[in-house]
């Protein structure tokens, strides 16, 4: 059958399994769009406010999926605006699908109407990318971009195609089989020595701690990881985007680590003996200051890049693999431990950090504070929902304070941390994972960066609830002011419109909290409601997230909160 | 320390961007690069030296495999290998010049104007040398190639896909 380049876009598509596509139509894509109503029903299209929502969309539909997410947009000004989607997409390894269109080949460097050199411009900032100018290729490209983005360390790649290309027509035939690409063989499995030596380290060790990164959920091993962990008896701390990884309520899950991780976990990655790092890179939001890094630690170290072993922490066995075919190889050979010392020591610092924790610390009294807000949606929500944050104070808290139990329901900016993220990120997750009840949370300043899909959500009635921590700052950058420039409050101070308005006005039903005791029933209330609300939470203004390890200090060199203030109440 | 790499790569627009693209953004200090034609059509070969004392030629050699163009790398330098640099030196016309020339094998390739041009290929350093030697002579002019290496007898690299590990 002939097929134009548009149709073999939109069929491609459909063969790689897509269900949705977040686009923003223009000339360079004109032709494409133009065919979508043949494969309306077949496929829905989402029209986004921006691209870059639009790429944020895709970035939330695979984190919350698994899938691969697509985003579509015209060439030059619809493609640049895509760019901060893609790089936060690679800097968090998620599989997404950017389709642009490009001038007409006889054009291109020609500095033509709405031309710029995509493929030059997103480099450095997807996994790989293509120009297709022959129509020949088009289908074989797009295979092949669906292949490099979902497998072995997912990432973004994107999809130049020349309008002549769409245009033109073609015999079709999807290209089955194998796919040829000769300098791209992802690495799944640990060598027999690797693991022997991996498994001697783990006997040897007495005080050794589990790091459980985003790899864990991206390569479905939590079940694995638990195995491990029970089994060995060995504690569990998450980064960022690991939560999900092990349940937050287990006994050997510790929590986050790093920057505002828990003082009892950098306690416990700086007493360690034998660090397992699995499917995560050593951040230096993770790390503090590498010189003192973990100084008596052996590290074993499994990723699936082998380009992330020894680039930050040098480590003892370095393991390039797909983590839940290397945790397989390391089970049949892993022996029954304990390490009670170890796990009773790690308490001891656990209790000295609740005593100090603001939920357990400050009476609710007249104040709304964000910490307390977000436990009360932990609460409010059984802690079940799929909660996809925006990023700054709010997204530390909610870290902290919302305990995820399963994988993939907390989607973050962990890497690039993109404000503007949440918003958009949380309609895709929805649209991906219609069953799940979605949250998004975010700060005032981060929500205004993307508000315009408001829009979005209002036309394709997409049943996320927006949460907005509203402190009237920029609260992360107030919080380094207030500590490291001497309270030069410079640029931070923020005036925002009438939340509830803005959404009122985008025919959004809202809701407004200001104290403690009206947050069971706004969140039951925004719940109900089948479509998108929001319910804006005006929290103190000049809160701090505790603990916090300065940039590059030791990571045990933590900024605490006060101990005990007089007023001692448990409200957790 | 001087370490080689030999890189196999799809001989394809823009690949010679991605390379220098990677070194750029990870922030590689990159003593040469040469990129060349091969028995195969279909696949050019880059040669690169590192200097290993700021630059980790483990970070170079994985993050250049993870790049999907790359068919292969090998580290070169502990094998037995050759490299070669070419140099197109150009001085002011003189007997030293010429004996300088005749000492190290170099070929003059044109002698007019009062200018001689010399090619000379050999080992970078030697290479060094002699441009080192030349100079207080009064070079005008001179390019050179960069290093280009080759293992010795059976060591031959092939793009074969079994051999490419990539993240």
């Amino acid at each position: 059958m002939k097929l134009t380049g548009a149709e073999i876009i939109w069929e491609c598509l459909l063969r790689e399994g897509v269900e949705v596509v977040f686009g923003y139509p223009g000339g360079a894509i004109l032709p494409t769009y133009d065919a979508l109503s043949k494969y309306e029903g077949k496929l829905h299209h989402v029209l986004v406010r921006h691209e870059q929502g639009g790429t944020h969309m895709a970035d939330g539909y695979a984190r919350a999926t698994g899938k691969v997410g697509v985003a579509m947009a015209t060439s030059g000004p619809g493609a640049t605006n895509m760019v901060t989607g893609i790089a936060t997409a690679m800097m968090d390894s998620s599989p997404i699908v950017c389709i642009t269109g490009q001038v007409a080949t006889k054009y291109i460097g020609s500095d033509a109407f709405q031309e710029c050199d995509v493929t030059g411009i997103t480099l450095p900032i997807t996994k790989h990318n293509f120009l297709v100018t022959d129509i020949t290729k088009l289908a074989y490209t797009m295979r092949k971009a669906f292949h490099i983005a979902r497998t072995g360390r997912p990432g973004p790649v994107l999809v130049d195609v020349a309008k002549d290309v769409q245009t033109a027509s073609i015999e079709f035939e999807y290209p089955e089989g194998v796919i040829k690409l000769p300098g791209y063989q992802p690495r799944t499995y640990a060598s027999e020595e690797q693991v022997s030596r991996a498994i001697d380290l783990i006997r040897a060790a007495k005080r050794p701690l589990i790091l459980a990164g985003h790899g864990v959920n991206m390569s479905g091993a939590e079940r694995e990881l638990l195995e491990f962990a029970e089994r060995a008896q060995v504690p569990v701390a998450l980064t960022l985007l690991g939560k999900g990884a092990m349940p937050e309520s287990h006994p050997l899950c510790l929590g986050m680590m790093g920057m505002h991780g828990a003082a009892a976990v950098n306690q416990a990655i700086q007493g360690a003996d034998l660090l397992l790092a699995f499917g995560m890179r050593f951040d230096d939001r993770v790390t503090g200051n590498l010189k003192t890094y973990s100084p008596n630690s052996r590290k074993i170290h499994v990723d699936i890049d082998a380009s992330e072993l020894n680039k930050n922490v040098p480590v003892d066995v370095g393991i390039a693999g797909d983590l839940k075919t290397v945790l397989d190889q390391f089970l049949p050979e892993l022996p029954r431990l304990e390490h009670r010392e170890w796990v009773h020591e790690i308490r001891n610092w656990q209790e000295d950090g609740d005593q100090r924790d603001i939920v357990h610390q400050v009476a609710d009294g007249d104040k709304l504070y964000a910490a307390h807000a977000i436990r009360d949606l932990w609460k409010a929500t059984n802690g079940d929902a799929l909660i996809v944050t925006d990023v700054g104070q709010h997204q530390m808290w909610e870290a902290q304070y919302y305990l995820h139990d399963r994988p993939r329901t907390l989607i973050t900016s962990g890497g690039l941390g993109t404000m503007g993220f949440g918003l958009p990120a949380a309609i895709g997750a929805k649209m991906g994972c219609p069953n799940e009840t979605v949250w998004a949370v975010v700060g005032d300043g981060g929500f205004q960066m993307t508000a315009c899909e408001l829009a979005t959500a209002a036309q394709e009635n997409v049943n996320v609830n927006i949460a907005v921590i509203n402190n009237g700052y920029l609260g992360m950058v107030r919080q380094w002011q207030e500590f490291f420039y001497e309270e030069r409050y410079n640029a931070t101070p923020m005036r925002s419109p009438d939340f509830v308005k803005l959404a009122e006005a985008h025919g959004i039903p809202a809701f407004r909290v200001t104290s403690r005791h009206q947050i069971q029933d706004a969140v039951t209330q925004a719940e109900r409601i089948n479509g998108p609300t929001l319910v804006e939470f005006r929290v103190e203004k000049a809160d701090v997230v505790y603990p916090m390890v300065p940039a590059g200090a030791d990571l045990d060199n933590m900024i605490r909160r006060p101990m005990a203030t007089p007023d001692f109440s448990d409200n957790g | 320390m001087k370490q080689t790499l030999v890189a196999l790569v799809e001989n394809e627009p823009g690949v010679l961007n991605r390379v220098a693209s990677l070194f750029r953004r990870r922030n590689f200090n990159i003593d040469s690069l040469t990129v060349g034609r091969t028995e195969n059509p279909d696949v050019s070969r880059m040669t690169i030296v590192v200097d290993s004392t700021v630059t980790s030629v483990y970070q170079v050699e994985k993050n250049l495999v993870k790049l999907v163009n790359v068919l292969l790398v090998d580290e070169v330098t502990e094998k037995p290998f050759f490299s070669r640099d070419l140099a197109l030196i150009k001085v002011r016309a003189s007997d030293a010049a010429r004996a300088l020339a005749d000492k190290y094998g170099a070929k003059l390739i044109d002698h007019s104007n009062g200018l001689m041009l010399f090619e000379y290929s050999d080992e970078e350093q030697r290479v060094e040398q002699l441009v080192q030697e030349l100079n207080p002579l009064g070079i005008v002019e001179m390019v050179r190639t960069g290093v280009v290496a080759m293992g010795k007898g059976e060591l031959i690299l092939h793009p074969d896909p079994e051999d490419k590990v990539v993240a």
